[in-house]
């Protein structure tokens, strides 16, 4: 149980109904930041909670009142009901992350993020025992030309996280979406189009939000091994809610 | 005395895989006594029976990369009620799937003809060599399959947990630590 919904604290505060649960919140917060505020996990993998909510993915979708919205930018009202544990939302997010995976090249084994990764554990989270599509195998070669980043176009999910980060953070505007629809895929910002030819530099934000495998820190693939990983470990229902609450410490 | 409860016949095979997932059904160790209380196996390498009589259970390793694998398949789905895609192979193609974006001439000529190594090459072609297929297909591709049991290999813990779920007659569940990809 989480502080937030203890009796007795924050009186005040309106709430709506997750599930069944009752979830308080400020006016500012969105419903997927409530509830995982509130100790509710709710599968996502565009939002990160140093970041503005950005909607793409829709993994975080729930129904509020009947209705399947994107909770991460949905503002929390008072008295909502929204269901996000059931079957059908579970069905819905699930083949949500078949998509992602039938249009990527998400070979797991040979991925040194594996048992890190946010897109698998989402995966494992959702019960996804296959991308049950037909996939897709796009060619996408890699980028090594960094002396210490190797880029893996083959796992890009297109989340924008690394686009936001360097541009908001950085400074460096290092990365960008190009192209539509099945087209669309990361680029990097430089004339030659290589990695080597950006600023992009170890100790960016960019280099520590990819959800998946696309950017990655040469030379400390398997420094962990594999079975002793993030998500080898606990679940990511539990290891999201608690690193969202140690990013948004400061803001309480 | 009631009967005796009739043994569920069970048929396995490796396609387009290295027998890995094989192995971990191995690792399944003393279990596998308990498990031929309730089942026996028809075509399976373990039997070394060569074709795949009418069965209750079917599982396959591997992905579909050549004509036989594609006969194999069809013959299990035909011959099996259930049928299911063990290992990663199976479920999307795997490792023998990286060279789907790749040209199947281009890959034949640097292993057989211009790779680094190879002295008076040539591109085996003796009739009794199935043809590979352009791309390597994941089961679902191909035939119905009832379910998926990934991993690479699926540990011997996560075979145990689908086949006692799927004996007791309950939908088959792995959990977090027995659902794995990798």
């Amino acid at each position: 149980m989480s502080d937030a919904t203890k009796p007795g604290d924050a009186p005040s505060l309106p709430t709506f109904t997750l599930d069944g649960h009752d979830v308080p919140f400020t006016p500012d917060q969105t419903i997927l930041q409530a509830a995982m505020a509130a100790g509710h996990y709710i599968p996502h993998l565009c939002f990160h909670p140093e970041f503005k909510p950005h909607g793409s993915c829709k993994v975080c979708t729930v129904k509020v009142d009947g209705r399947t919205m994107a909770s991460c930018t949905t503002q929390a009202r008072a008295g909502a009901e929204i269901e996000s544990s059931s079957d059908e939302v579970r069905d819905l997010r699930r083949n949500l992350v078949q998509f992602l995976f039938t249009e990527g090249n998400h070979f797991c084994p040979s991925c040194e993020q594996s048992g890190d990764c946010k897109l698998q554990a989402v995966a494992y989270e959702l019960g996804m025992t296959s991308s049950h599509f037909t996939q897709m195998f796009p060619d996408r070669p890699v980028d090594a030309s960094h002396p210490d980043v190797l880029l893996d176009f083959n796992r890009c999910i297109l989340c924008e996280l690394c686009v936001r980060a360097s541009a908001e953070v950085d400074g460096k505007d290092v990365f960008a979406l190009s192209g539509r629809g099945i087209k669309k895929h990361l680029i990097v910002n430089a004339e030659s189009g290589r990695l080597a030819d950006t600023r992009l530099a170890v100790e960016d934000k960019a280099m520590s939000v990819c959800p998946v495998g696309v950017i990655l820190r040469k030379r400390r693939g398997f420094r962990v091994p594999i079975g002793q990983r993030t998500y080898d470990a606990r679940p990511i229902s539990e290891v999201a809610v608690d690193q969202y609450r140690r990013a948004t410490r400061g803001d309480e | 005395m009631a009967p005796e409860k009739k043994k569920l016949r069970v048929a396995t095979a490796s396609l387009a895989g290295c027998f890995g997932c094989h192995m971990s059904l191995l690792d399944l160790d003393e279990r596998i006594l308990e498990l031929l209380k309730h089942i026996e196996f028809d075509r399976s390498p373990i039997t070394d029976i060569k074709t795949c009589g009418p069965c209750d259970l079917g599982i396959l390793e591997g992905g579909v990369c050549n004509a036989e694998n594609v006969h194999v398949l069809r013959e299990f789905r035909k011959q099996c009620k259930t049928l299911v895609a063990m290992g990663a192979c199976a479920v999307n193609g795997g490792l023998p799937a990286q060279r789907n974006h790749l040209d199947v001439r281009d890959c034949l000529q640097d292993v057989y003809l211009v790779g680094v190594g190879v002295s008076r090459g040539f591109i085996p072609n003796d009739p009794e060599l199935p043809l590979p297929l352009d791309r390597v297909h994941p089961l679902h591709d191909v035939v119905k399959i009832d379910y998926f049991l990934p991993g690479c290999p699926p540990s011997a813990d996560a075979i145990w947990q689908f086949l006692t779920d799927l004996l007791a007659g309950r939908t088959p569940h792995l959990g977090h630590g027995l659902i794995h990809y990798d």
